[in-house]
């Protein structure tokens, strides 16, 4: 095979075309000049998104891999340009996101010198990476990008980071790229093993309150089709947790909703007496389990996974199917008969009926005054025909859009799960826009997350992504305030904003957008913000001191979940 | 109830592999009593054999993450029990001290330790066994006055009339041999 010498930061840009990526995430500096140089001469192939702080270009990245299930890309350069990568990088470590991270070094001659922005990234970043490696050697570099893009998409996606040392970007090599196929070192993903589909198929026949929690999973492993087959075929109720959100039609008969601290109310409630657990791709989180020592005490529990840690992690299991859930779950059906437990699932909707008297039409259909967050989601939802992709920040607006917007299609849902990054949401927007572009990104954001992050509103302008931003201002932190009203007796320690004229700040970068303070106005308002071509700021203000219902409360079991303060 | 278990690793001999396995037990605040790497039998493969009081539920959930580890090949624990174990230790006294008396010498006859290297000045003594065994022998020469004293961490190898690791390495082939 022909090969050409050219020099490292030329091979970085050429191992990420032949990985196929079309769009790069940044923000230059002195050790990673080079390979910005060298990308100079690439600007048709490959498009670089200049974000206003590295912290951005990580949660874009983010946003871009949710969406196209592809690995978000970003570059920074050494020191204070990859400490900044870090926040994302726990993100995407916790919520499963295959990023590749490519971050500049110090000339390797100066490693360990405490030369001008040396930070030793591969240390610092160890515990929050699936892997990463330092290249020192230009030679290494083809297959470097090659082991971090198959690391950080196969089996239990995750962050990957390279840290290329200038002077490797510097020197020359006969390029050839070769991708990887395998490590030794490394299994992706089990076989399925057929006994123990046969072993999970029996205790499914047998069940007579199954019932199916599915996490991001079903999305990674593209099992939305098997997953939808598998309860038609068993007529099991399925819920969601917050990273399952979009994988199943919001509207199918069998979603009953979502789980967790505050999700719904019956699959919550549910869980407790259900005599079968069957969990597809998700992990038990504590914000799903609540007291685990009370956690589904009358089921058995079958759990499909493909990471083999996370069996008997949390929550002990009957039957573990390792694997890929696509192929578990085609597996699956072919070996479960054919079923029905309507008046097991009319149980869940006597429960929705419950939720929603006391707690959902007061969210979406408010009577009172003041603005609800429910009704803005409700509506934004309903104008884009439940075909929008849902961004969201962390807090009360994230839980409430997570509740009340609707899905149509899968990976439609961008959040930070597990580690909860305020901050997340405006740049994840960004990202989640370049990975689709023909679709709507609503992104709903509180007063507080918004202003950790709005300095990449110039971002979204520089790049005329149309992105529609609903800021929910409450003048709170408010998903604080509320534990602080209901756990520490109203005592409001540090949760109150002074905040500053929001939609002038939009203008200032250039962004189109008005503030709506009343009902009447928020239909319209959203309608306007749908129609403007480009990115739109909407600013709904809503009552201040509203609370996210029903709510499992911390060491509680998810039984004991209250729906009102009385 | 907290015990003393032996986790075995095999990995790939990569630079900064000790810190990535190391952080497992650092995130979850359990304390590496002893820690030994070294060459494994199988070229460019390297053992780790790591001591920790831990309960049994915490070791497996913690060697679970280590198999995590992209270059990790695969991790075992086992109780004391299951394993047949040494340490090295090494002790240097002053030489006069064996000239005083024969008490030195008795000393080191009745542990099974040898001498290694002797001097005018000083005398250094080997003896591997248990931790207990190898302190047993210190309090005793120290009675006349140890000068130095080191200790290694534990070299431990299965009871298990069965290679694990080449079963597993055989399993693993296989798999590999499975991705397309």
């Amino acid at each position: 095979m022909a090969t050409k010498r050219i020099t490292g930061s030329e091979a970085v840009i050429l191992s990420l075309l032949e990985e196929g990526v079309d769009t790069i995430f940044g923000y230059p500096g002195g050790a990673i000049m080079p390979v910005y140089d060298a990308l100079y001469d690439y600007d048709k192939k490959v498009t670089h998104i200049l974000t206003r702080h590295e912290q951005g270009a990580v949660h874009a990245a983010e946003g871009y891999a949710k969406v196209t299930g592809k690995a978000g890309v970003c570059f920074a350069t050494s020191g204070p340009g990859a400490t900044n990568l870090i926040t994302g990088i726990a993100d995407a470590m916790i919520d499963s996101i295959p990023l590749v991270c490519i971050t500049g070094q110090v000339a390797s001659p100066l490693l360990g010198t405490d030369a001008f922005q040396e930070s030793d990234v591969v240390g610092i970043s160890m515990p929050i990476t699936k892997w990463n490696y330092q290249v020192t050697n230009a030679e290494e570099i083809p297959e470097a990008i090659a082991k971090a893009f198959y690391i950080a998409q196969s089996g239990r996606p995750g962050p990957v980071l390279l840290d290329i040392s200038k002077d490797a970007q510097f020197q020359e090599l006969e390029f050839e790229y070769k991708k990887c196929t395998k490590i030794r070192s490394y299994i992706p993903e089990q076989p399925v093993d057929p006994f123990k589909i046969k072993e999970a198929a029996e205790l499914i026949d047998q069940a007579k309150k199954p019932l199916l929690l599915f996490g991001q999973g079903i999305i990674i492993a593209q099992a939305e089709d098997e997953l939808k087959a598998f309860i038609e075929k068993t007529g099991i109720p399925a819920a969601w947790t917050l990273l399952g959100l979009s994988a199943l039609p919001t509207d199918h008969p069998l979603n009953v909703g979502m789980l967790g601290m505050h999700g719904n109310y019956g699959p919550n409630v549910k869980t407790n007496e259900a005599d079968l657990i069957i969990a597809v791709g998700m992990r038990f989180d504590d914000r799903v389990t609540g007291k685990v020592s009370s956690y589904a005490k009358k089921a058995k529990v079958v759990h499909l996974e493909v990471d083999p840690a996370e069996i008997d992690k949390i929550i002990k299991t009957d039957v573990a199917v390792l694997g890929n859930a696509k192929k578990s779950l085609a597996m699956l059906i072919n070996n479960v008969k054919d079923n029905k437990h309507d008046d097991w699932v009319a149980e869940f909707r006597e429960c929705d009926k419950v939720e929603r008297e006391k707690v959902i039409n007061k969210d979406v259909h408010p009577e009172k005054e003041g603005l609800t967050m429910g009704e803005a989601v409700r509506i934004a939802s309903e104008k884009t025909q439940h075909n929008a992709i849902l961004v969201t920040d962390v807090g009360q607006q994230q839980m409430i859009a997570s509740r009340y917007f609707k899905f149509t299609q899968s990976k439609s849902n961008v959040t930070s799960g597990g580690l909860g990054t305020m901050g997340y949401a405006i740049p994840a927007a960004l990202g989640a826009q370049l990975g689709a572009k023909d679709r709507t990104v609503c992104c709903f954001v509180g007063d507080g997350g918004f202003q950790m992050t709005l300095q990449e509103l110039g971002t979204i302008v520089q790049n005329k992504l149309p992105v529609k931003i609903i800021l929910l201002n409450n003048n709170f932190l408010g998903m604080v305030r509320q534990w602080q009203q209901l756990f520490f007796e109203k005592r409001y320690s540090f949760t109150e904003l002074q905040n500053p004229d929001f939609i002038t700040i939009g203008k200032g970068f250039g962004m189109a957008g008005h503030k709506v303070t009343k009902r009447e106005e928020l239909s319209d308002g959203i309608q306007k913000m749908i129609d403007h071509d480009g990115p739109y700021l909407l600013e709904v203000v809503v009552e201040k001191e509203d609370n996210v219902f029903p709510m499992v409360p911390t060491g509680a079991s998810v039984s004991d979940i209250i729906l009102e303060v009385k | 109830m907290k015990q003393e278990f032996i986790i075995t690793i095999y990995s790939e001999n990569h630079i900064g592999l000790l810190n990535r396995i190391t952080i497992n037990f650092t995130r979850r605040k359990i304390n590496i009593e002893s820690l030994t790497v070294s060459a494994s039998a199988i070229k460019g493969v390297s053992k780790f054999t790591i001591v920790v009081n831990e309960t049994a539920d915490r070791v497996r959930k913690v060697v679970g993450q280590l198999e995590k580890v992209v270059d990790v090949l695969k991790a075992f624990y086992h109780t004391n029990d299951e394993m047949v174990f040494q340490e090295i230790a090494l002790y240097k006294v002053q030489t006069d001290t064996l000239y005083d008396s024969d008490q030195v010498e008795r000393m080191v006859r009745k542990a099974g330790a040898r001498i290694l290297e002797i001097t005018r000045e000083y005398t250094v003594i080997e003896k591997t066994g248990h931790k207990e065994e190898t302190q047993e022998l210190f309090d005793e020469l120290n009675q006349f006055g140890v000068l130095q004293f080191i200790r290694s961490g534990r070299v431990a190898i299965t009871r298990d009339p069965i290679e694990r690791l080449s079963e597993f390495l055989k399993e693993r082939d296989n798999l590999l041999s499975q991705i397309d």
